[in-house]
């Protein structure tokens, strides 16, 4: 144990036992850790007892409609890129019970929920989802309504993120300025570094909590040439992504292009499925259910993950509004990335490439948005 | 305190799968008997009471004659018509005689052909008589039809979605298996309601409960072809339990399928 406590913003070093014992030194303090395992051909998040639960050994190769295992040639537990799940699924959950209620002579009586919220410390969070954090903070924390279930887990959550060096094909943080480096929002951030015989992690403090956390474990100075070579390969990440999306002036380009032809063109192949909107990581809409029994003594609310892309979103009376496969493709893209910054003040798009992956019929938003931009470009440049 | 909902069950051409979910209820049966007076139920009772009823449900295709005259009868009796299943809301999977000539079928498979009338198409419920309500599902799920009957009973809408499965799948925290793993599942063109069962246990979904809202299946019969897949795997994709769906023929019957 070192006695000392390590400085905030400062860097040390930790091996493999350590990281364990971190991951122990959390859940001794009664936090669920959530991190990286293998689920069903993907490496998704999910309770971490122990270092091995972690995806040893695998990365992932990942492209429109397409996510693979793969095997790696080393014992890495973190070089992969993002996956299907992001802390949304934690801490605004899928489903949630809001209140039930029963029949009482006559009257009724409110049961609320009193299950305290779950206390989730998240391991290997990248750049990117700590930005999509941020947004889903400005939407369900910082607005005029704050909602309770989103601030009670994520105000109880650790956060240890993973400096990423393995981007893949889909990612396209450096374009929307989210990644691959992390900055901020983290308890403790680790790069991993793997050597002929070495395997060990650069550990930034970010916070006092980050800080206490170590002083629980082994740890070491990292040195100069150790910190250079975390550096180094978040470096080497950010040059290894090719995906791009020009952000320049895309508000208006997507807002002064309501009957852009192209939208018909993205309609000929979106099933409308849903699931871009329910695997992005800032998409936070949801539907408020009521049911009741049969005999008519209890009744229970519910709240689900809903989306843009299904008829009853925009049912009002006489029908939904938008009908057209057409209009609710260009409702998702449009709200992503022009209308939030009139809502949020940001893009709602971090840049993660989970829309372009988890897309059944692999669909492209960076592709899209090229398309829209050459052919305004062209009837500009005829003007 | 007001008299109870009388509800009549009644069979077309049908496996008998849809009246067991509703036996099935086990725990819930007791409050239902207790809710509702089921007036006409003979998988259930011999007791059979004469209409007319204030729910009627519906299981089957119309398949013969007599059938197609019997749902006109049925629906005069019943106030709030429902149809139940795959057979009920598209013609089941014996609606797959609709593209063969189903008389060869009957020589071939009955000693005696001349005995057996049946017509030459299997056709959902609402091809014949205004319906109300559709539970989809081959079977239909318990926890759709228990809700149906505790929302009529209360007065409101029943929360049945008609978007696709994959939001079910999604929220159940599942990895997609048509992208991690390259099967065929119809999930992006198939109607929530079973909970996403098949992805949940690595299978592609079949598509028990319809198209969708608004399905693009011919899309998604493409993209399976582009996949590498067999045509006739495809166009067997699609014609199973909701095959004469209009989306589903759409997708099968495409230019180029067989
Ligand atoms: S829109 Fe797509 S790339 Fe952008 S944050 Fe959402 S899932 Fe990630
Ligand atoms: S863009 Fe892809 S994931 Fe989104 S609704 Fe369309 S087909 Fe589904
Ligand atoms: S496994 Fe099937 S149902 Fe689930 S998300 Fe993927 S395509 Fe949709």
């Amino acid at each position: 144990m070192n006695a000392c406590l390590p400085d905030i913003r400062s860097a040390v070093r930790i091996d493999c036992q350590g990281l364990g014992s971190l991951i122990a030194a959390i859940r001794r303090r009664g936090y669920q850790v959530i991190g990286p395992h293998l689920q069903d051909g993907a490496i998704s998040y999910g309770p971490i007892q122990e270092i091995e639960d972690l995806p040893i050994g695998w990365t992932a190769e990942q492209g429109p409609a397409f996510y693979r295992l793969q095997r790696r040639s080393d014992s890495a537990m973190f070089q992969y890129a993002a996956g299907p799940k992001s802390l949304k699924d934690f801490i605004h959950p899928s489903e949630i019970r809001l209140f039930s209620a029963v029949r009482e002579e006559g009257a009724f009586r409110i049961l609320p929920n009193s299950d305290p919220a779950p206390r989730y410390a998240f391991l290997g969070v990248r750049a990117c989802e700590l930005a999509a954090a941020g947004i889903q903070d400005r939407v369900l924390l910082e607005g005029r309504y704050s909602d309770p279930i989103y601030r009670a887990r994520r105000g109880n959550s650790i956060i240890i993120a993973v400096q990423c060096s393995a981007p893949s094909e889909v990612c396209f943080c450096t374009s929307m300025g989210t990644g691959p480096r992390a900055e901020a929002g983290f308890d403790l951030a680790l790069t991993e570094l793997i050597g002929p015989g070495s395997h060990e992690f650069v550990v930034e403090v970010g916070t006092q909590l980050g800080a206490e956390l170590l002083s629980e474990i082994e740890f070491s100075d990292a040195s100069p040439d150790l910190r250079n070579q975390a550096q180094a390969a978040t470096q080497a990440a950010a040059a290894s992504i090719q995906r791009r999306l020009d952000t320049n002036g895309l508000r208006e380009v997507l807002r002064d292009n309501f009957d852009h032809p192209h939208w018909d063109d993205v309609a000929q192949r979106c099933l409308a499925c849903g699931n871009c909107t329910q695997v992005c990581p800032t998409c936070f809409c949801v539907n408020v259910e009521d049911s009741t029994d049969v005999a008519g003594q209890t009744a229970e609310r519910w709240r689900r993950w809903d989306s843009c892309y299904s008829l009853a979103f925009t049912y009002i009376h006489g029908g939904s509004v938008r009908v057209s496969t057409k209009s609710r493709y260009r409702q998702w893209l449009t709200h992503k990335l022009s209308y939030w910054h009139d809502q949020f003040a940001s893009s709602g798009c971090v840049g993660c490439g989970r829309c372009i992956a988890w897309c059944p019929a692999g669909i492209d938003l960076t592709q899209e948005v090229a398309a829209i931009r050459a052919a305004t470009n062209q009837t500009e440049g005829t003007k | 305190m007001k008299s109870k909902p009388k509800i009549g069950v009644f069979k077309f051409a049908s496996c008998d799968g849809c009246q067991l979910s509703l036996l099935d209820c086990e725990d819930e049966l007791v409050a239902l008997a207790g809710a509702v007076d089921i007036a006409f139920f003979p998988e259930m009772s011999s007791n059979m009471r004469k209409g007319p009823y204030d729910i009627g449900l519906v299981e089957g295709s119309v398949t013969t004659h007599h059938d197609a005259s019997r749902i006109h009868e049925i629906r005069k009796q019943c106030r709030t018509l429902v149809a139940i299943g795959a057979c009920s809301t598209a013609g089941g999977i014996q609606a797959l005689r609709n593209w063969h000539d189903s008389k060869q079928w009957v020589a071939q498979v009955y000693a005696h052909p001349e005995y057996i009338q049946t017509l030459g198409m299997s056709t959902p419920i609402s091809d014949h008589v205004p319906i109300d309500f559709e539970l989809r599902g081959c079977p239909v799920s318990k926890h759709q039809l228990l809700e149906l009957v505790s929302a009529t009973l209360a007065g409101r809408r029943p929360n049945i979605p008609t978007y696709s499965v994959c939001m079910e799948c999604k929220r159940k925290g599942n990895v997609c298996v048509a992208v991690a793993q390259n099967l065929a599942c119809l999930g992006p063109a198939t109607q929530a309601g079973c909970g996403a069962i098949c992805p949940s246990f690595g299978r592609g979904c079949y598509g028990c409960f319809g198209p969708a809202e608004t399905p693009n299946t011919v899309i998604l019969a493409d993209q399976l072809l582009r996949e590498g897949r067999a045509q006739e795997t495809v166009v067997r994709d699609f014609r199973s339990f909701n095959a004469w769906a209009w989306p589903n023929r759409q997708a099968s019957e495409r230019k180029g399928a067989v």
